[in-house]
């Protein structure tokens, strides 16, 4: 099965996951997959991010990285939501295995536009089973 | 099997990991089965492929050198991830006078160019390939 040659770009629409598995501090990872995520949302695609492992810590609330002497880019979640990334997918096997709850989480929300724009959260908590099955769904997987 | 038009991401680094090698013997058994290869990404350290003045010991294989050769051979489109390489120090002529820098360092076949390529490449292709850990 070969697609056709041809001004592609525009006209396909594919589902990019990303999976984030890594704190966010300590290695470059999550930075890295942030700076994909916020380019990849002007090409206009589905796009879903899923947080497993220590991936659930990137959206912890109150990060401080002072003593570190590294940025604090977790702000930039809540941004998400203006540049139509919405579908956060948070493995609920990974926040208990860590003694988290959704409540440690920030509060990451979007506007529906189709809804009034009514504010809605981002974020999703679903069984490493449910994740499974999103990832079975997509068509480009990118995982840091 | 018909042909596949394949993306290629290389997100580990040369000789810490074997991500490029793996790459590299990927890419070129799916040339030689006729296979079209549509871009090869580096991102993360992935982009330390592309510098030009590694100094590998001779009796070992020379990662930058192999990719070099088999893009000029195949007319591959290697992309090296312009902000992942302004990070870890790998610049091109235009990058290094913008910058202010002493010198450039990016090896032949290799051009320095933004994410967008490397999700171009997930849309364009068939099936995108990631290597890296």
């Amino acid at each position: 099965m070969v697609m056709d040659e041809g001004p592609l770009e525009g006209s396909v629409t594919k589902r990019f996951l990303y999976v984030n598995r890594r704190a966010p501090y300590g290695t470059i990872y999550a930075l890295e997959s942030l700076e994909v995520v916020l380019i990849g949302a002007a090409f206009e695609q589905e796009v879903t991010l899923a947080f497993l492992d220590d991936g659930v810590f990137q959206l912890t609330k109150g990060q401080d990285t002072g003593a570190i002497g590294v940025k604090n880019f977790s702000p930039a979640y809540r941004a998400l939501g203006d540049y139509d990334v919405t579908n956060f997918y948070v493995e609920a096997e990974s926040l208990g295995e860590r003694g988290l709850t959704l409540d440690d989480l920030q509060q990451i929300t979007y506007e529906d536009e189709d809804d009034d724009w009514k504010e809605k959260p981002s974020i999703r908590v679903v069984s490493r089973r449910e994740l499974a099955a999103i990832m079975a769904e997509q068509d480009v997987i990118l995982s840091f | 099997m018909s042909a596949v038009k394949l993306g290629v991401v290389i997100t580990g680094g040369p000789y810490t990991r074997q991500a490029s090698d793996t790459a590299y013997q990927f890419v070129k058994a799916a040339l030689e089965k006729g296979h079209e290869i549509f871009r090869v990404f580096f991102y993360n350290d992935g982009v330390n492929v592309g510098t030009r003045l590694t100094v590998p010991p001779q009796d070992d294989r020379n990662i930058q050198k192999n990719w070099s050769e088999l893009a000029e051979r195949h007319k591959l489109d290697l992309v090296v991830c312009v902000a992942a390489a302004q990070r870890r120090g790998i610049l091109d002529k235009d990058e290094a006078g913008r910058q202010g820098k002493d010198g450039d360092n990016i090896a032949p076949g290799f051009r320095i160019s933004g994410l967008g390529q490397m999700i171009e490449a997930g849309i364009v292709a068939d099936r995108l390939v990631i290597f890296g850990d």
